[in-house]
């Protein structure tokens, strides 16, 4: 059984049909990921199985658990962490206290400084900035924050939106080999990304979503030799 | 040269005029007093008392004006209700235990668990009707449109007022006079009332154990947290809702212990009496810069000390009658003047354009 299984997910934002009936499957260990131009519903889904939106119709479950029985914030110990569009650091807060937050529902002292430890080892950069309020750093450095204090809850499931969007491609190389380091350390990733180059290398599979639809599931491989996928969202004619 | 004064219009002149107008108003009639010796003469110790009396009532609003700066900061609305927190608490627990206790002899027995107990009982009964109104009242309003939750909060401080005038009447009930604070502090030489000392520095231990409370623990990062962005906050497994709820308490434990200081200071606590220091806290938060809570403690003590010393200063010096009952204007005329000229307050920052 898979970990994660989405099954004929509906979700409307007022009265538009955001997800019509999509079903994603993610087995443990694997680098999945969604990719889609604009609009096409790939933050819907990964805000669907968060818990931010309820779907009209349809199934999460995480390891066979509903997950729609419980909250939003619920979830967090359950397993799953969301790195969200858009980084969403506490711009506010200090980038100790935004891991802090990461690691809210824990109560385990000793394990949240051993894995503060692990965080500013993973990005060095943090650790020389930890007393400064999140929104001064640049963009890559509040991606890197946004990913370390998804980490901070220690999840199972970690999902990604658009890590990569408005970075430098230096950047973009270091946050999706970080990607692939977190993944094989045994935490389970479902990517969003416009990026689907970069996407598609790091990942084991991937589905290709339209407009509120799956249309296209393969092996990331597979997809990367795909016509339409290479014409549609790799830019090769 | 043309261009530049091409891009002044008329609104602008206008306010500038506005400006330097007040500007003058208040240098002529502080000169006038202070130089010509308008109006009555007053000694040192007489403005030392007008500072210390304007401190006292100055960290009064301070104290109500972090209600609305912790609500406003996480909700963005603005809470009319909350002089009614205020209220509440000091009336239930004046009728309920002060009175007593000082009927029986043991409020001047034992003056500080007297009143530690008045204190507690004030600050849990405004709590539970802080409590009561976000969860009845706002909750399900918080994806409505700002003006309504706004209109609600008016409605609730109506609801609270006539339900606290149906419980205990619409007589003014004395505040029990402890025996202890009768009588004046000598420090260095000044003399300063002793209830006014107390409030005082009651005022500024709750300050700074609030400020404590929302920068060091780990409820008060979720509240800041929750501040910036709910979605977000959910998603690191905070409660939104409990830390809402949590961040309501917060301000009406405040406003409680206000009220009682309150009491001790005027000695007599009505159902009305939310209204006016209410209206003036809010002023002293936007002063201050609403969302900010340094700004409002700081908004609080400024609106205070003007309050008290502004009158006897320049209105007195501009020869205008009666300068004590026109203090409300000067409270009033300086958020007018606040929210035409910085509308972010004294420290406060401009608003990002989310939340404008």
């Amino acid at each position: 059984m898979a970990l994660l299984e989405v099954t004929d997910v509906h979700t409307y934002y007022g009265n538009i049909h955001a997800l019509k009936g999509i079903s994603i499957s993610v087995a443990e260990g694997e680098i999945v990921s969604l990719i889609g131009g604009n609009g096409a519903g790939k933050t819907t889904t990964l805000r669907t199985i968060s818990g931010l939106l309820r779907p009209q119709h349809g199934s999460v479950t995480l390891n066979g658990e509903d997950l729609h029985q419980y909250k939003a914030h619920q979830l967090v110990s359950k397993g799953i962490a969301m790195v969200p569009e858009g980084r969403g650091v506490f711009a506010r807060l200090s980038v100790a206290e935004n891991l802090e937050m990461g690691a809210y529902h824990r109560n385990d002292k000793d394990g949240i400084a051993d894995d503060l430890k692990r965080a500013y080892a993973l990005f060095p950069r943090l650790d020389e900035r930890k007393t400064q309020v999140a929104g001064t750093l640049s963009g890559g450095e509040q991606q890197m924050l946004a990913m370390a204090r998804a980490m901070m809850s220690r999840p199972t499931l970690l999902l990604l939106d658009e890590p990569s969007m408005g970075l430098a491609p230096v950047l973009v190389e270091l946050i999706f080999s970080t990607i692939a380091d977190i993944n094989k350390e045994g935490t389970t990733i479902l990517l969003v990304e416009q990026n689907a180059h970069m996407a598609l290398q790091v990942a084991h599979r991937g589905y290709v979503l339209q407009t509120g639809e799956i249309v296209l599931q393969d092996s990331a491989k597979n997809l990367q030799r795909n016509a339409m996928v290479q014409k549609a969202y790799l830019g090769i004619d | 040269m043309s261009q530049r004064f091409k891009d002044i219009d008329y609104i602008d002149l206008l306010l500038w005029l506005f400006r330097a107008v007040i500007i003058i108003i208040v240098i002529w009639g502080t000169v006038a007093k202070i130089f010509l010796g308008r109006g009555n003469a007053y000694t040192a110790d007489d403005w030392i008392d007008f500072f210390v009396s304007g401190l006292s009532q100055g960290s009064l609003y301070a104290l109500i004006a972090l209600g609305y700066t912790l609500v406003y900061g996480v909700l963005f609305m603005i809470n009319f209700a909350h002089g009614e927190f205020f209220m509440s608490g000091t009336m239930t627990a004046t009728v309920f235990v002060a009175l007593p206790l000082s009927a029986s002899g043991f409020l001047d027995e034992h003056p500080i668990i007297g009143m530690l107990a008045i204190m507690l009982t004030a600050m849990l009964i405004s709590i539970g009707v802080a409590v009561l109104t976000e969860r009845v009242a706002y909750r399900p309003l918080r994806r409505a449109p700002r003006l309504v939750p706004l209109i609600t909060a008016i409605g609730a401080s109506f609801f609270w007022q006539y339900f606290f005038r149906g419980l205990y009447g619409s007589s003014l009930v004395p505040f029990p006079e402890l025996a202890v604070l009768q009588g004046k502090y000598n420090l260095f030489g000044i003399e300063i009332l002793k209830t006014r000392a107390v409030v005082v520095v009651a005022s500024v231990v709750m300050l700074v154990g609030l400020y404590f409370f929302v920068m060091r623990t780990k409820t008060g990062k979720a509240i800041r947290a929750v501040a910036e962005d709910k979605d977000v906050a959910a998603l690191m497994g905070i409660d939104v809702d409990r830390t809402i709820a949590i961040t309501f308490a917060t301000g009406a434990a405040m406003a409680g212990a206000a009220g009682v200081l309150y009491g001790l200071v005027f000695r007599q606590v009505h159902f009305f009496m939310g209204f006016v220091p209410g209206i003036k806290a809010f002023t002293a938060a936007v002063l201050g810069g609403i969302g900010s809570i340094p700004g409002a403690a700081l908004g609080g003590l400024f609106l205070g000390v003007i309050e008290a010393v502004g009158p006897p200063l320049f209105l007195e010096g501009l020869g205008i009658p009666g300068g004590h009952q026109l203090k409300d204007v000067i409270a009033f005329t300086m958020l007018v003047l606040v929210l035409i000229f910085r509308p972010q307050g004294i420290i406060g920052e401009r608003l990002a354009e989310k939340k404008a």
